[in-house]
């Protein structure tokens, strides 16, 4: 409909040729930036698919000249030794080791994301349609955790997990964003305010409780909303880089992705630095989000469209 | 048979309303990772900025202001105060400004969800992932960028490359402004484009009838009714933009850099309190320097909020 509209108005203020090259114009610098947008994943698996002798030969084409799988073989695991020292030229260069990593982003962003929805869930329902005293004070309370800044809370609590022994550990990992945050009661909220209240009244006269209720009305009408914070949970999960390199600094085995590439950086040489392999390693660790936003895009962007209108 | 409804409620009321008793089975896991994770934690930050807590000893002693008489001359901290700075108003001047560009094509243009969720996908990706696309895309002996402008005849302008952006002092805080431009523009168009959706078509089919050009229309009527979103996305993208740290750690921290160089020319606020907490066990003093940061941060929202005049719309 708006679409329409727009576009009749964008006909009749086109009369001139300079408004329509204006609009051709327009047009224009919209595509350069979508371009702009997915060009540098591109340019990484150009590099990784690129044998970094080659790509020392300082040539910028489009496409790989001789494509390679190497790259990948190795961040894999899948490469020999000599095919290592051939793509690397070191005996022993820094080593990232994806599939673990892989895993143990899996193992934390999933944990996180399912007790995170599902007890905020039951917290929001508790603002959204109990009466108890206090309730608005509570609530708050929980919202001004949304103006403290991460580094804030980030030392005591990591002298916390030090305390109960969780340094290197996926509790440790997990347990600031297991049982709650701030933003995922309000988002919660906000919609559980929304729904008409004629079905769990009804639930009532038929002598439901309140956790029949919470189980069988809210959960069920609230589904979209819940996969959509869901998503964006396991996203910001998924993406967190300071909380997991404080807990776990050193220990691969329990280190997300994010952690592991920024090791995997951080041993390169300064000279002739192993460029393909770290472009590989970018690209692989993209990928899950890649997967992601293909299912969940659309529901992305009219959940951020939803808060840009509140 | 509504009345007898209604009625029927009413007598329900106790068990609708459910109070404590009900509420705080519903709250408990909630209560519990709050209290633990964001409550109690906020009340020992304030309380470690008092003392002089060692990581590694894992205790401290009460030290009164000391941190703060510590912090209050100590250079490093302005000089991390004033990169943090420098960062911000580069990467929210040219954020908002090409977002702003973005939404407006975006309304006048099209309606295409494909094109909207490509703008987002920067913004979806760690900042891991993000400053490593641009470490080498920025590269300085075998960069696409630096050969893209070894190729524009622009050199009177920009100089002679190939320019070393993590490695110059003075290119390297542009340089991962303009990556977080990179990552955050589209997010920020799509709550602009958002806002824009609520002005009425009509008001800018009036003004095309009666001659407006796009120009005074967006000054004109886009730019007064788009406030409101405005200084809401302000606020976000501010406070966000002062707590920029992965992409120094990553960006400057590789290749036998370290983070926060060449010679702390990218030391920012977050990194100063990582390094103190992390790298030199000083809790104390890096909780000292995150109590004046919330301070700052609070002021900052405070201060924008009534510039901006949030929440009136021109519309209404």
């Amino acid at each position: 409909m708006s679409t329409t509209s727009a576009g009749m108005a964008g006909a009749g203020a086109s009369g001139s040729i300079g408004a329509r090259m204006g609009r051709g114009a327009a047009w224009g610098i919209l595509i350069a930036i979508v371009a702009l947008s997915i060009f540098p994943f591109y340019w990484a698996l150009r590099t990784g698919l690129t044998r970094n002798t080659e790509l020392f030969g300082g040539g910028q084409q489009l496409l790989p000249e001789n494509g390679t799988s190497l790259n990948f073989k190795r961040v894999l695991g899948l490469a020999s030794d000599a095919e290592i020292r051939e793509a690397t030229g070191r005996d022993n260069s820094a080593s990232f080791n994806y599939l673990l990593a892989l895993r143990n982003s899996v193992i934390i962003a999933t944990i996180v994301t399912a007790g995170q929805v599902f007890f905020s869930a039951m917290a929001a329902y508790a603002f959204a349609r109990l009466e108890f005293k206090g309730r608005d004070k509570l609530f708050f309370l929980y919202l001004t955790g949304l103006m403290i800044p991460p580094i804030f809370t980030l030392i005591p609590n990591l002298i916390l997990i030090k305390n109960f022994g969780w340094l290197n550990s996926f509790p440790g990992m997990v347990a600031p964003y297991f049982l709650m945050t701030p933003f995922a009661v309000f988002f919660l909220r906000q919609f559980f305010l929304g729904i008409n209240r004629s079905l769990e009244e009804a639930a009532i006269i038929d002598g439901a409780n309140h956790f029949t209720i919470f189980r069988k009305v809210i959960l069920p009408i609230a589904t979209p909303q819940m996969v959509t914070l869901a998503v964006l949970t396991y996203v910001t999960s998924w993406n967190e880089f300071l909380w997991p390199l404080v807990v776990a600094p050193t220990d691969e085995s329990v280190q997300p992705l994010t952690v592991a590439l920024g090791a995997f950086t951080q041993q390169q040489p300064g000279t002739s630095p192993d460029w393909s392999g770290l472009m590989t390693g970018t690209v692989l660790a993209a990928l899950p989000m890649l997967l992601l936003f293909m299912a969940f895009g659309r529901r992305l962007v009219d959940s951020i469209q939803f808060s840009g209108i509140k | 048979m509504t009345a007898a409804t209604t009625k029927n409620v009413a007598s329900n009321k106790t068990n609708l309303s459910g109070g404590w008793p009900v509420a705080f089975w519903f709250l408990l896991p909630s209560l519990i990772g709050f209290t633990l994770f964001f409550f109690l934690p906020t009340l020992r930050g304030f309380y470690l900025s008092f003392t002089d807590w060692n990581l590694l000893a894992n205790d401290g002693e009460f030290t009164g202001l000391e941190n703060y008489r510590t912090l209050a001359e100590d250079d490093k901290f302005y000089d991390s105060m004033l990169t943090t700075l420098w960062y911000v108003v580069l990467n929210i001047g040219s954020q908002t400004i090409l977002a702003i560009m973005i939404a407006v094509m975006m309304d006048r243009l099209t309606n295409s969800t494909t094109i909207r969720s490509i703008l987002l996908l920067p913004w979806l990706m760690p900042n891991v992932v993000v400053a490593l696309l641009w470490l080498w895309m920025l590269d300085g002996n075998f960069g696409v960028v630096n050969a893209f402008i070894e190729w524009l005849p622009l050199g009177w302008l920009f100089g002679d490359g190939p320019f070393r952006f993590f490695q110059d002092a003075g290119k390297v805080i542009p340089a991962i402004a303009a990556i977080n431009t990179w990552k955050f523009t589209g997010y920020t168009a799509l709550l602009i484009f958002a806002g824009l959706q609520t002005i009425p078509k009509t008001v800018y089919e009036a003004a095309a009838m009666d001659g407006a050009t796009e120009l005074q229309m967006f000054r004109r009527i886009t730019l007064p009714l788009m406030r409101p979103v405005l200084a809401l996305v302000l606020v976000l993208t501010i406070v966000g933009s002062f707590q920029v740290f992965d992409i120094v750690q990553v960006a400057t921290g590789g290749f036998g850099g370290q983070p926060g160089g060449p010679v702390n020319a990218s030391r920012v606020i977050y990194l100063y309190i990582f390094q103190n907490a992390i790298n030199f066990n000083d809790l104390g003093y890096a909780a000292a320097i995150s109590v004046v940061l919330v301070i700052i941060l609070l002021g900052v929202t405070a201060v924008q909020m009534r510039l901006l005049r949030a929440g009136e719309s021109d519309l209404a």
